[in-house]
């Protein structure tokens, strides 16, 4: 036995130093840049009224929120427009109605296709004009936006099937005034247009005032598909102009998707109206990892859950709740996951965290995490090179909060996340419920019983079990209580479209 | 000489027991005849005069803190009952359809005495609303299987979704027909799991609260029903306000309130629901004719107060 | 055995892994887009963790030599392997044939690759091999006995093992593929960091299934943590299916996202593998010479 191990170490000390025998210091990723020029971004864009483009008396300008620089001029819509966009949807609408199903399908599958052969471009796009990294638009938001046009292509044939035949035989709504976020500008205009459309409403839509760019085209995609024109309508503006278009008489159906705040404004200028109405709204989701969770699995959740397009989700998993056993463990691989976190420019197909959309958003954010601090909170960031222009905020995270914080209760819309920890399951779904809002849940669990017991008592409209931030179309997703009402994706999201025989 | 007859004040109806309002105030019914004068009979009890008319009986005039016991009631008995199982839910709402149907008799007079219909449509009413908690209790059970999908995601996931109740909804009921318009407007909410606080006018009070004691005994749990009788003018503002009803159904009052009136409640009732999302649905039926028939009653009466809930599980091992 | 041994097998910690996550997270991983100097220290960095393999029954002599010899000079701009990877019959050609050189002599034993011989026959397997020159050692795991649940006889094989082939580096394959869920690898691999492994290895080679990515990020979780209650590191070792140099940049970017750039180095993270060699060295001549190259301009061995 000795002898054998002298004569290997002896072997073994003959040897020359493997010259890679020590690591690196580091492995830096080189720049991996999208190119840019795939945008093909205009100086100027104007509205799309009834299926012709047209100048708007004033203009705003649209930046790119990772450097700050002006990436296009975009027509402001006023009233005199909101009123021609509504009417071309009128016009429009008895023949898109009345069209069979099956014609309607085939535009909107054209659409699905065209737009996964721009993706490219689209993703490009968004990612110029919203700051989100160029992974997820390409991966994500292109990917799924093409999805929803395809999955309810589907639908238009097929709307005697959908519901229950007790509900009658259901029919359009009528012209759609649909105003959505700049958190996910191409697939919330898919969100909204493609159920509309598929059932055969006629829509007036009007991109956030920060991320107007695919919306408008999307347009392009409309004409290449051959949408008759006037079927849709893309305005661009900010509040006045989504403000005309609530308030517009001959609009049978608003949809929106923003903040709460405006949400209930859009509630209270209807009511009386008669107008149907949908909101999806905001969010504080609770996340909650129970003990005997998978725990590095649960800790990637929890960074897709906060830090998936820099938290600027509304179903952000918003409220981590640990269980007290496991606090400790999971804070500490949280910490290590986050030093792994690649902010930067957009661009590079190697960052996982981009810019804030705005100076605006950017600016409430830090707003916020002053309060965490006077609250008490102890803020943890890695140290991270941030550009010296645009707007940023690294991947946060908020120890020692309690439930009565602000941080705690109110959404912040940006890559913070609050920490908090719970001894038993009821006082998790306790705690987890105790929310204004009511739009999404996550559940980190090994145990199935537990799973579907959580699942039951959590209100909220989606719950990811060992998962979070998923999506589908095919998949349902709207919130409880101050999070809106109606829902979005499935087939249940042909319910706002249409109407019920009385 | 005949016996008296006993006299009966109808009193609330909240969290199972039958209190007086907090208030003390009462509300007299007068007879079929006075009461076609009931509005010009109520501006002048407004103006502090008192009707000439003897009342046929009492009502318990509900206010603001009564709307506030009763939500705080169906708060508390909605985790259990939203949670209670559909099968059981079923059992409950027929057996009240059980014991409005073996109380029929009684409810065909009150109607007639109350209302001064006659016997035939009396009768018809109560039939249809027993059918009606028929319809209904066979829905509980339903509901997941109609309302439910499995959805095929593109991924290694299995996801579902579900109908669940919204919560605590207010039903304020219309006054004719007081029996069907509540049986109607109360059934499809208590369905997914809701718990309701039904706020009646005066006018419909004796049926109403007489079909509270239906409820009281079919093994309702406590707070799932409340019935509060009063003026539906005073109580409309603080149903619509109150942060912690999740719903309101506003079934619209056809003989009592011209449009205006009504144009303004409904305004006021969704202007004020903004404040905190509530959901608001205003029902289809108007008249009487609407409430018999089967448009007032389906699936279409309970998706206003259902939440679709979306679940996502991993698949894989 | 008593009882209270196979409680000690067990991580002490709950040890539940969710596969959709674990599997998308190693996916995601693979999306990272390595160019220019990246790469090129990628590529390198690759091949120096290479224990360069053939473990054929027509395995000859001189094939072990050309092997040894691919493995010192593998092309342009790439360093040597780590380790050449052969069946202990031929221990003593690779000992030869890579004297003098950094490249160490690494030899399969154990009954490789089903191991199903006595346990006398595995040690004395291993003992040959290290005193023909075997500085490494590659041993399967009584998969079997894992899988009837007699965590005792895996650990305590693997000890005796660990005692045969001392002082080589013991690397102990668990044959990933066949164990049914990421769980039982973990499990495994725990029981086999325990009796004293230095690396574990995720497979033979032989069976339909070899590493992939989520394998690899599930060792890693489980070498870090049994660092993390031990203090004593192991190191993990990925074979099978590995031929392209994007795959292997792949596995590094899991070990430097999971690990740090500390692991991206062969006393930590080796790949078993044969054929990656020749792509390495063709994306090594196309980052060079900026052209995409022929098939004739690598030697394929």
């Amino acid at each position: 036995m000795s002898e054998k191990q002298e004569h290997v170490s002896v072997a073994q000390a003959a040897r020359p130093k493997h010259p890679f025998a020590e690591p690196p210091a580091h492995w830096d990723y080189a720049p991996s840049l999208e190119d840019k020029s795939l945008a093909r971004i205009e100086a100027r864009y104007r509205l799309f009224i009834d299926g012709a483009w047209r100048e708007g008396r004033k203009r705003f300008t649209t930046i790119n929120p990772a450097n700050e620089e002006v990436l296009a001029e975009v027509a402001l819509a006023g009233p005199k427009d909101v009123d021609d966009a509504v009417a071309a949807a009128r016009r429009a609408l008895p023949k898109w109605a009345g069209m069979p199903g099956a014609a309607r399908a085939k535009l909107l599958f054209a659409v699905a296709r065209i737009l996964q052969e721009r993706s490219r471009e689209f993703a490009v796009l968004e990612t110029l004009d919203n700051g989100k990294p160029i992974r997820e638009a390409r991966d994500f938001d292109v990917v799924m936006a093409a999805q929803h046009f395809f999955y309810y292509a589907g639908w238009a044939d097929k709307l005697d099937l959908a519901l229950p035949a007790a509900l009658g035989k259901p029919s359009p709504v009528g012209v759609c005034g649909q105003i959505i976020p700049w958190n996910f500008p191409l697939l919330m205009a898919a969100w909204k247009l493609a159920p509309a459309l598929a059932v055969g409403c006629t829509c007036v839509l009007k991109p956030a005032e920060t991320t107007p760019l695919t919306a408008l085209r999307l347009c392009e995609v409309f004409e290449e598909a051959g949408l008759p024109k006037g079927v849709v309508n893309v305005l661009t503006g900010a509040g006045k102009t989504g403000e005309a278009i609530v308030r517009h008489p001959d609009i049978d159906k608003i949809a929106f998707t923003g903040s709460t705040e405006v949400g209930k404004a859009i509630q209270r200028a209807l009511a009386g109206s008669g107008k149907k109405l949908t909101l999806e709204l905001g969010g504080k989701a609770a996340h909650i990892v129970f003990e005997d969770a998978p725990l590095d699995e649960a800790v990637d959740g929890i960074v897709q859950g906060i830090w998936f397009n820099q938290g600027q989700v509304c179903c952000a998993g918003s409220r981590l709740f640990v269980q007290e056993s496991i606090e400790r463990r999971v804070l500490d691989l949280l910490d290590a996951r986050m030093r792994t976190i690649r902010v930067g420019d957009p661009l590079d197909k190697n960052t996982d965290l981009g810019a804030l959309n705005s100076a605006e958003q950017r600016d409430k954010v830090e707003r916020y995490l002053r309060v965490a601090a006077e609250e008490g909170a102890t803020r943890r960031a890695p140290a991270a090179k941030l550009p010296t222009k645009g707007y940023w905020c690294p991947p946060t995270l908020l120890e020692h909060v309690t439930p009565t914080m602000r941080v705690a209760r109110e959404e912040i819309f940006g890559p913070v996340l609050a920490v908090l920890s719970f001894r038993t399951p009821e006082e998790a779904v306790q705690k987890a419920n105790n929310s204004l809002y009511g739009l999404s849940a996550g559940v980190w669990t090994n145990k199935g019983s537990k799973v579907f017991d959580t699942i039951a008592k959590l209100r909220a409209g989606v719950v990811w079990a060992n998962c979070y931030n998923r999506f589908d179309a095919s998949s349902p997703f709207g919130g409880y209580k101050e999070s809106g009402f109606g829902r979005e994706g499935g087939l249940h999201g042909l319910l706002p479209y249409l109407r019920l025989p009385s | 000489m005949t016996d008296p007859k006993i006299h009966k004040t109808f009193k609330l109806y909240i969290d199972g027991a039958f209190p007086r309002s907090e208030s003390g105030r009462v509300a007299p019914l007068h007879t079929q005849r006075a009461r076609k004068g009931a509005r010009a009979n109520n501006a002048r009890a407004k103006n502090g005069e008192v009707s000439s008319e003897v009342p046929i009986a009492q009502v318990a005039r509900a206010s603001r803190k009564d709307l506030r016991n009763a939500v705080q009631g169906a708060r508390r008995a909605f985790a259990s009952w939203s949670t209670s199982s559909a099968y059981l839910r079923g059992q409950i709402l027929y057996r009240m359809a059980e014991m409005l149907d073996h109380r029929s008799s009684a409810f065909v007079d009150a109607l007639v005495h109350f209302e001064g219909c006659s016997a035939a449509v009396a009768k018809r009413e109560v039939e249809v609303s027993a059918t009606r908690l028929l319809f209904y209790a066979g829905c509980c059970d339903k509901l997941t299987q109609l309302l439910g999908t499995v959805n095929p995601v593109a991924g290694p996931y299995f996801n579902f979704s579900m109908p669940e109740a919204s919560g605590v909804i207010a039903a304020l009921t219309p006054s004719r027909p007081s029996l069907l318009g509540l049986v109607s407007s109360l059934a499809p909410i208590l369905v997914p799991g809701n718990t309701v606080v039904c706020v009646v006018p005066t006018q419909a009070a004796p049926i109403a609260l007489d079909f509270a004691e239906v409820i009281a005994t079919s093994d309702v749990p406590p707070g799932v029903v409340q019935i509060l009788s009063g003026e539906r003018e005073e109580l409309v503002p603080h149903v619509a306000t109150h942060r912690d009803l999740d719903g309101c159904l506003l079934c619209v009052e056809d003989a009592a309130i011209d449009a205006d009136t009504r144009h303004r409640e409904r305004q006021l009732v969704e202007a004020e629901a903004a404040d905190h999302v509530k959901r608001v649905h205003v029902a289809e039926a108007v008249t009487s004719k609407d409430w018999l028939e089967g448009r007032a009653q389906g699936l279409g009466w309970i998706l206003p107060f259902v939440e679709i809930k979306t679940a996502w599980h991993s698949m894989g091992r | 055995m008593s009882p209270g041994i196979d409680e000690a097998l067990t991580p002490p910690f709950d040890l539940h892994i969710d596969a959709v996550a674990l599997r998308a997270r190693a996916a995601e991983l693979g999306t990272r887009s390595i160019k220019n100097d990246s790469k090129r220290l990628g590529l390198a960095r690759a091949m120096s963790m290479i224990d360069l393999t053939t473990l054929e029954g027509a395995d000859t002599a001189e094939r072990v030599r050309r092997l040894c010899v691919r493995a010192q000079r593998p092309g342009t701009g790439l360093p040597p392997a780590a380790a050449v990877c052969v069946y202990p019959r031929l221990v003593p050609v690779a000992r030869r044939a890579l004297e003098g050189s950094p490249v160490r002599v690494c030899a399969v034993s154990s009954g490789f690759p089903a191991g199903q011989v006595p346990l006398g026959i595995k040690l004395e397997d291993t003992r040959a091999a290290v005193e023909d020159g075997a500085e490494e050692i590659d041993i399967v795991i009584a998969r079997g006995s894992l899988l009837a649940g007699d965590f005792t006889r895996v650990h305590d094989e693997v000890a005796a093992l660990k005692e045969a082939a001392s002082p080589a580096c013991l690397k102990v394959i668990l044959e990933t593929g066949e164990l049914g869920s990421f769980e039982q690898i973990a499990h495994a691999a725990w029981i086999a960091c325990i009796a004293g492994a230095d690396f574990v290895k995720t497979s033979t080679g032989k069976v339909a299934v070899n590493s992939t990515p989520a394998t690899a990020l599930c060792l890693l979780h489980v070498v870090r943590d049994y660092h993390a209650h031990t203090g004593r590191e192991v190191g993990v070792k990925c074979a099978g299916g590995i031929r392209t140099a994007k795959e292997a940049l792949h596995y590094l970017v899991l070990v430097h996202e999971t690990m740090g750039p500390s692991w991206l180095v062969q006393s930590r993270f080796r790949i078993g593998a044969s054929s990656l060699v020749d792509d390495l060295a063709r994306q090594m001549l196309k980052l060079d010479g900026g052209r995409y190259v022929g098939s004739d301009d690598v030697v394929q061995d």
